[in-house]
């Protein structure tokens, strides 16, 4: 059975330099001499660290809890002593430091007791999504986001179909396709097993179609309960919207996600790590990563969580100098770091290594129009070039800035060389920003309003109850007279004052 | 003929003016809310630091002030130009105000006790306006940070000087994109 497949507007087609890595098989990195491992690899709450400087913990063991409900634990990638929990730089577009527990490794490798679990089939969903989340996997397609709470909403809402996907579009990464090269049977097994935890009536297994060698090894694998699909070698055809429709014709909805139309989609590394974590009860430790572009041997290595960047570029005999920039993930959506030694985290797929060239100049638009062509998902780069640079940031909202995927399609074919998707990033962290500062004093509002409360209780607390006038308990008639005719002269004492005041202020 | 057709023409364009400019002061001086939740409104607009730079006692206050025409709407030095345009546009009247520095750095300084100094007097907490100042009388106190709004009033009381204003450190996932800066020049 052949499915009909649909297309997805816009895109590119370019050259993707991707046989160079895709041809050779990938390699054990050696163990490094210190493993940084950030607490937040992943979208949403960071991880707490659960141990403590000078422990020792062995491969695999729990080093961080998580912390909420879009939260993962952390996993020490091999056996040694905690060196440090502190701050060191993390992969960040704005190179920032994050919280990291340090280990230094002690060269044995041995492995924490873990667990697997017997057969999949007769454990109940729910809990071989606990496995998941236990095991920490997130989705290592480039978001990161916890996979338990992706399978969490296919337990919760009907699962139509589960794609898993297998369609590395950008240029240069080849990480997937060797890994499905060489694991095939991972990513099959861990398929059904991810189907068993959503419960998905179809189930499709998507790649592109220039990876011949990876459908070739997912053929000898599958049977009749899951359809291989190739899709046709386009730019972004990878993206989980785009991979939506171009298999089902369907489009997420606007703010939306996959399982309102009744999808769920992995990676397909994900799925290899929920296979290593049902039968072995292995966490996620380690994960291709494709090393290219300008060092002398360009290939996928297997590397630990948590060795630096600056190791895997020095193992493919690189090293980093002035005229060459690191880009971490693809040449469309990576980003440009300067620092080479961050280490690697679960969602780091590429490192591109690229010759410095000067940026080139930034020029008016000219309204061609291009970038609207281009547009994966329909949105008018042009206004939201205009309404972002001109910090019109209600406006971008109405025209759907928040559905941008940040492909860089617009940016790629842009005549004017105008740097679209950073203009598209600036506006979605300032209305984010936005949002947070008024949280904040909606928050303090709050705050005031109970503390004044309560300071006027407390004032109303101290305040003497009102003096009782002492009266003898049964007045003559002449001290009655008297204490009202006092009051009364009182008053018209009072009276002619302001009356005086208000006179001079009239003549005035 | 012609003077006939002329005059229509005329007319057309007056009444076509007038209905424009009405169109354009009724866009400009109609206030969009009315009756008494125009404090309730002006409030939302204001950032709740309650330092009382507006010379009213928090941000509620001053919003009942400007309600009632008795503050005028530039005296929130912590909001700066963007409040102040915001009211503006709120009330939708010719309202006086002075251009105040655009403020950037807004809600980015908290105060921190220096602990080591800290005699646990109790001072700033009763000073702090939102309660973010944890401590009892002779302890240490400290400051929540994420309920700072960086309104500087513990400092004044504090007998050992021990508060400071310190920037509040960017979360990796609060980092804002820079904006790009092209090299031409905009032509108007």
């Amino acid at each position: 059975m052949s499915r009909q497949l649909y297309e997805f507007p816009g895109g590119l087609k370019f050259e993707t330099f991707k046989e160079i890595t895709a041809t050779i098989p990938a390699i054990q990195h050696p163990l490094p001499n210190r493993i940084i491992l950030p607490v937040r690899q992943h979208i949403g709450i960071p991880s707490v660290p659960t141990v403590r400087k000078g422990e020792h913990v062995l491969k695999g063991q729990p080093i961080a809890e998580a912390d909420g409900y879009v939260s993962i634990p952390l996993h020490a990638s091999t056996s040694g002593t905690v060196i440090d929990i502190g701050d060191y730089p993390v992969p960040h577009a704005g190179e920032h430091e994050a919280t990291c527990i340090v280990i230094e490794p002690d060269g044995k490798d041995e492995w924490f007791d873990i667990q697997p679990t017997d057969d999949y089939l007769t454990v109940d969903p729910k809990q071989l999504q606990e496995i998941i989340r236990s095991c920490g996997i997130t989705g290592l397609g480039g978001a990161g986001f916890p996979a338990h709470v992706k399978l969490n909403e296919g337990v919760v809402n009907i699962v139509d179909t589960l794609i898993i996907n297998g369609v590395e579009c950008e240029p240069f990464i080849t990480c997937d396709d060797r890994l499905i090269q060489e694991k095939a049977h991972y990513v099959v097994s861990g398929t059904r097993m991810i189907r068993h935890a959503v419960q998905a009536k179809h189930c499709v297994i998507a790649v592109e179609d220039d990876m011949p060698k990876a459908y070739e090894a997912l053929a000898n694998w599958i049977d009749d309960d899951i359809e291989l699909i190739k899709v046709p070698k386009r730019y972004p055809a990878g993206g989980e919207k785009q991979l939506i429709q171009t298999l089902t014709g369907k489009e997420v909805p606007s703010g939306g996600l996959a399982i309102h139309i009744g999808i769920v989609m992995h990676n397909v590394a994900t799925a290899a790590a929920v296979y290593r974590a049902v039968t072995r009860g292995e966490p996620l430790i380690s994960r291709y990563v494709t090393i290219a572009g300008e060092v002398e041997t360009p290939r996928n290595l297997q590397v630990l969580l948590g060795t630096s960047v600056n190791d895997c570029l020095k193992a493919c005999g690189y090293e980093h100098n002035d005229e060459h920039m690191i880009i971490l993930g693809g040449p469309m959506m990576g980003m440009h770091i300067r620092n080479p030694d961050i280490p690697i985290i679960k969602t780091t797929n590429c490192i591109l290594v690229k010759k410095l060239e000067p940026a080139a100049t930034e020029l008016p638009c000219i309204q061609c129009g291009d970038c609207y062509n281009a547009c994966p998902i329909k949105l008018m780069p042009q206004e939201l070039y205009r309404n972002a640079k001109t910090d019109n940031f209600a406006e971008t909202q109405q025209y759907h800035i928040f559905d941008c995927i940040e492909c860089g399609c617009c940016s790629y074919v842009c005549p004017s060389n105008i740097p679209l998707v950073q203009y598209f990033r600036y506006a979605k962290s300032q209305i984010a920003a936005e949002e947070r500062r008024r949280d904040g004093a909606d928050l303090a509002r709050k705050r005031f309003l109970e503390h004044n409360k309560r300071e006027q209780a407390k004032i109303e607390a101290k305040r003497p109850s009102r003096p009782v006038i002492e009266t003898s308990s049964n007045p003559s008639m002449d001290e009655k007279r008297n204490y009202i005719e006092g009051a009364v002269s009182r008053t018209l004492k009072k009276r002619s004052k302001t009356k005086k005041i208000l006179d001079k202020r009239n003549s005035d | 003929m012609m003077m006939e057709l002329m005059f229509v023409a005329m007319f057309v364009a007056i009444f076509v003016g007038i209905q424009y400019f009405y169109h354009f002061i009724n866009i400009k001086n109609a206030p969009s809310i009315q009756g008494k939740d125009v404090a309730d409104h002006i409030e939302r607009l204001l950032p709740q630091t309650q330092c009382g730079q507006c010379h009213y006692e928090g941000c509620r206050p001053y919003a009942l002030a400007i309600a009632s025409g008795e503050a005028s709407i530039d005296q929130c030095p912590p909001g700066g130009q963007q409040t102040v345009t915001a009211i503006r546009d709120l009330l939708g009247k010719e309202t006086k105000f002075i251009n105040l520095p655009l403020n950037q750095e807004f809600n980015s300084m908290v105060a921190t006790i220096d602990e080591d100094y800290c005699i646990g007097c109790v001072k700033c907490i009763n000073a702090c306006p939102v309660d973010a100042i944890v401590g009892a009388p002779k302890q240490m106190h400290t400051v929540i940070k994420g309920n700072c709004t960086g309104c500087e009033l513990c400092i004044p009381p504090c007998p050992v000087n021990c508060i400071d204003m310190v920037p509040t450190r960017v979360k990796t996932n609060e980092w804002v994109w820079e904006k790009p800066e092209p090299a031409y020049r905009e032509s108007r």
